[in-house]
């Protein structure tokens, strides 16, 4: 195991290809559930959860469709295996660990139809990694999703005291500064370990 | 017909069944027993998660009130026919609660006697902590920048004209605004459909002072304390208080008052024969007494 090639990945898909700011996916989640920091923390829990596990059952699945050469069905079978998924591991949750499924609870269902969910996986097929990188993807890609989601959080709830055109309120701001914040993570395009 | 296609119909076919299967198992065996009366109760709770029980949320409280843990009357948000009806999936007698209400202590006579220009962030509790505490000319006074209205989940209360008011109707008492306010002057008023009496002011200063910075502030004079049969008001720290177990909603304080500051239901009763100048609370028609 190359753990050069594990940390590469990771920091490209926190900082470098960040979901929200670089790639544009998962948007939703990110305008939907960022008005609190605390929700913000949640949401971005449960993706690094999801993202981890679909990533890991998505990869035997994924050699299966290869192994039968239907490679363009893998849209289509990743979106049944990730809502599958979601729906099992909240029953699972709130038999095994309530306390958590209450942490969770209202923001897995959330995750089901969230595109980058569906996109970490796509990815992983396109990058052509193994298990544990796709797994570590996953994971790291969801961490980039809570840094970008917290981030935005803590500005979006200083946002809310500041006097801005009344044309802005609201959503329209909410966006420009996700646009900034875009900007700012370009900064990071040109990080790379190699 | 091509192996693909029906590779393809097989995989994903397959692939479905045996995760609708798997799901089908797991919520036999995952099924978690829930007290049906809670998921009844929290059917009729209004739903809208004010905290206003103590509870987090209508499903905390729904759960509690099913465990035996809380009374049935605790949602102010829902009123009598949510308690009559949680009651009765309790089978037990409902216990009616007096509809109270936010009441803001405050009537904004101080606007246009600010200490100083404020330019800060709009916000009550970032205003406060300034040198003064905060620009209002009144150091008890709202300051107006509508964080309690920020907080209410039920659009009761509003900053007009600089001060906030709160909306009778529309008010569930669910304390987010007395919370919120970083100058203490919302209180909790049990309120009578008809002929509240309301003094609404927090000042403890001294008469001259009040007169200073405000229009019709308290001042302390003590006029509404003897004027009332009932002995409901009572003056402590320059302050007139009603004492809502007495009060009947006479209105003969409200007639006393020189400051033009009592009202009653939100409005000052015009005081016979003339009436010189209203208060900003009675912008509207002023109540014939």
């Amino acid at each position: 195991m190359d753990f050069a090639q594990l940390f590469s990945i990771a920091l490209g898909a926190i900082l470098v290809n960040n979901f929200i700011f670089s790639q544009f996916l998962g948007i939703c989640p990110f305008m939907g559930v960022s008005k609190k920091i605390d929700t913000a923390l949640g949401m971005g829990m449960a993706v690094i959860f999801v993202m981890g596990v679909a990533s890991a059952v998505c990869w035997p699945i994924n050699q299966l469709l290869l192994s039968l050469d239907l490679k363009f069905m893998q849209t289509v079978t990743f979106i049944l295996v990730i809502a599958s998924l979601v729906q099992f591991v909240e029953m699972f949750l709130q038999k095994a660990m309530p306390s958590l499924y209450q942490a969770l609870g209202v923001y897995l269902p959330l995750i089901t139809t969230n595109c980058a969910v569906l996109g970490v996986v796509l990815q992983n097929t396109q990058n052509s990694y193994n298990f544990i990188e796709s797994v570590v993807y996953g994971v790291t890609g969801g961490v980039g999703f809570l840094l970008a989601i917290v981030l935005f959080a803590s500005v979006r709830e200083r946002l809310e005291f500041s006097e801005c055109p009344k044309s802005f309120e609201g959503f329209p701001i909410a966006l420009v500064t996700a646009g900034l914040l875009a900007l700012a993570f370009l900064g990071f395009s040109g990080l790379s370990v190699f | 017909m091509d192996m693909t296609v029906i590779y393809a119909l097989l995989v994903l076919g397959v692939l479905g069944g045996v995760f609708g299967l798997i799901l089908a198992f797991a919520s036999k065996a995952f099924a978690v027993e829930k007290d049906p009366r809670e998921e009844a109760i929290a059917e009729v709770l209004p739903g809208a998660n004010c905290g206003g029980c103590g509870y987090p949320g209508c499903a905390g409280y729904a759960a509690a009130v099913a465990a035996g843990k809380a009374a049935t009357n605790c949602c102010a948000a829902g009123g009598d026919a949510v308690t009559a009806k949680i009651s009765e999936i309790m089978g037990v007698k409902a216990e009616a609660g007096v509809k109270m209400i936010a009441q803001v202590q405050c009537t904004g006579g101080c606007r246009g006697h600010e200490k100083y220009e404020y330019a800060g962030i709009a916000d009550c509790s970032a205003a406060s902590r300034l040198p003064g505490g905060g620009p209002a000319g009144c150091s008890f006074g709202c300051l107006g920048f509508g964080t309690c209205e920020k907080v209410c989940p039920f659009d009761a209360i509003h900053v007009v004209d600089g001060v906030a008011k709160v909306d009778e109707d529309k008010c569930k008492a669910c304390k987010k605004c007395i919370d919120a306010c970083p100058r203490h002057i919302i209180l909790l008023a049990p309120y009578k459909t008809k002929r509240h009496v309301a003094i609404t002011c927090s000042s403890k200063d001294k008469g001259v002072v009040v007169r200073q910075v405000c229009d019709n502030g308290c001042i302390g004079c003590s006029l509404c304390a003897k004027a009332c049969p009932k002995e409901a008001i009572t003056v402590e720290k320059n302050l007139a208080v009603i004492d809502y177990d007495k009060c009947v909603g006479c209105g003969i304080c409200a007639q006393k008052c020189p400051r033009k500051l009592i009202t009653v239901d939100g409005k000052v009763p015009e005081v016979k024969p003339a009436a010189p100048k209203a208060a900003p609370a009675a912008a509207g028609a002023a109540k014939a007494e």
